[in-house]
């Protein structure tokens, strides 16, 4: 599956500036390790001991993973994956 | 000046003070830093005591060089001792009601408002912005007005209709999101990198999060410059409640107040309780909930600060109860009935965990207990419908005798 994966403002430096990156993978997960894979540096700082840091938020499609099967929530061709800080908003 | 620097909770980063809410090391949320390597407290007390009667007497901790102005300033608002709701309660111990509806817009969300759009004032914004349960939108329409800013506010269309008319009749861009809080939420976050404008809530959060100290400031000084011995505080992203604890914190540091953190109890309602199921599986994250209740100020389902109140909760030896909505509506009457204070459904939640606490004999006799009610009852109307009676009579005192016989035999 080819899906694009959109990266937060705040880590483009590690991607070279890109806002979007196209990757192909079955899974959240696998996407995500494909993009790791070509900016080296977004694993750190996205994911600790493999599994999403606790205050990263991902979403396929407006949806948050953690409805669904978090990384191994499968993905569809053409899906949109973002990546967002999880500190907004409240009261 | 006081005021520091930003730095991340979780790794420690440091970071200038901008519009900037999260580490871009590890995602962890950034938090104002000050020195008061220099401030004497005695100094200190008296500052504050000959300020202002509202937030800025507090400017010393809040993120700001300077005194900022305000046309509309929140703050000191009433607390009250409650010995009828105690009564009522079986409790020996000191009940005070912390009356935070007696702000500019009705509820504690104008104290974080008013410092965010300070804040984004001083940072040369020129457009305020917020994702919002309701209250907040209320408080940004109407503290943008008073400033000259320009405003948009976002909240979840199915929002009350009396919050919507108190938000949009400020003159703001009010958007109703077709989907719950987090919808709009996550909305916000991808806007607030699109957009040159302030999210008080997103990208301003460290700052506007520092308004929730005052609640604790006043708290302290309204006690006689002492601490309460337990706090009833509602939870819905865990913000209030942790910056409660920084605030008593703080003094506690520089020695305005002598003794120890009081006992944290946390309220949500059973139908959006991430807080409170994290606390009681013993969980260091929340779990995002759907969320479905009557309590919709606080229902947020993903709770930014949630792991920071659980830490909270059980340091302070406290905990985090859940009510249902049965609950929230009769807690509304309890508190209304016996103190003349009639709040939204947050506050409905707040005094049902405090029922809750003093059924399971939770609260000793002689302690000295602050409930903090958030929010105004006018907002969430429809919560008391069917509540009580109207005697409807006609204009004659017959139809009066005739309704009230029964009443005034007995009297």
């Amino acid at each position: 599956m080819s899906v694009t994966v959109k990266i937060p403002t705040q880590l483009r430096a590690a991607t070279g500036g890109q806002a979007e990156v196209e990757v192909s993978g079955g899974t959240v997960g696998e996407a995500l390790d494909a993009v790791f894979d070509a900016h080296t540096e977004l694993r750190e700082r996205i994911t600790e001991d493999g599994t999403l840091r606790r205050f990263v938020n991902v979403y396929v499609s407006g949806e948050d993973i953690r409805f669904q099967q978090g990384l191994d929530t499968e993905i569809n061709e053409g899906d949109e994956v973002t990546i967002l800080p999880a500190v907004a908003g409240g009261c | 000046m006081a005021v520091e620097n930003l730095k991340c909770k979780e790794c420690k980063t440091e970071y200038e003070l901008g519009a900037s809410y999260f580490c871009e090391k590890c995602f962890g949320p950034l938090e104002v830093t000050y020195d008061h390597s220099r401030l004497d407290a005695v100094e200190a007390k008296r500052r504050i005591q000959a300020g202002s009667q509202g937030i800025w007497r507090y400017a010393d901790f809040l993120p700001f060089a300077g005194r900022p102005g305000d046309p509309l300033e929140p703050g000191l608002t009433p607390l009250l001792r409650a010995d009828r709701l105690a009564e009522r309660l079986g409790l020996e111990a000191e009940i005070w009601v912390k009356n935070d509806a007696a702000n500019p817009t009705h509820s504690f969300k104008d104290r974080v408002t008013a410092v965010a759009v300070a804040k984004a004032q001083e940072l040369g914004f020129e457009t305020v912005a917020c994702a919002s349960t309701g209250n907040l939108a209320n408080a940004v329409a109407a503290h943008a007005a008073a400033a000259g800013l320009d405003s948009y506010v976002f909240v979840p269309a199915n929002l009350e209709e009396q919050k919507l008319l108190a938000t949009g009749v400020y003159g703001t861009k009010l958007v109703g999101v077709r989907g719950n809080y987090d919808d709009v939420n996550r909305l916000c976050t991808q806007l607030a990198e699109t957009h040159p404008w302030a999210f008080v809530n997103v990208n301003l959060r460290p700052y506007y999060a520092e308004g929730s100290k005052t609640l604790a400031y006043e708290t302290v000084e309204q006690l006689g410059w002492t601490l309460p011995d337990r706090v009833v505080s509602p939870i819905g992203s865990g913000s209030l409640f942790t910056k409660l604890g920084r605030g008593f914190q703080e003094w506690l540091d520089l020695g305005l107040v002598a003794g120890e953190q009081p006992t944290f109890n946390g309220a949500q309602a059973e139908g959006c309780s991430p807080v409170a199921t994290a606390f009681a599986e013993g969980w260091d994250i929340c779990k995002p909930q759907r969320p479905d209740t009557i309590a919709k100020s606080i229902a947020i389902g993903d709770p930014a600060d949630g792991p920071y109140a659980v830490e909270q909760a059980r340091r302070t030896g406290g905990g985090i109860d859940s009510v249902s909505d049965e609950e929230i509506r009769s807690a509304i009457k309890l508190l209304a009935e016996t103190t003349g204070i009639f709040t939204e459904t947050a506050g409905g939640v707040t005094v049902g965990v405090l029922r809750k606490l003093a059924e399971r004999g939770e609260i000793g006799s002689g302690e000295k207990v602050v409930v903090y009610i958030t929010g105004e009852g006018l907002k969430t109307l429809d919560a008391t419908r069917d509540s009580f009676q109207m005697h409807e009579i006609d204009p004659t005192l017959d139809s009066f005798d005739a309704e009230f016989a029964a009443a005034q035999a007995t009297a």
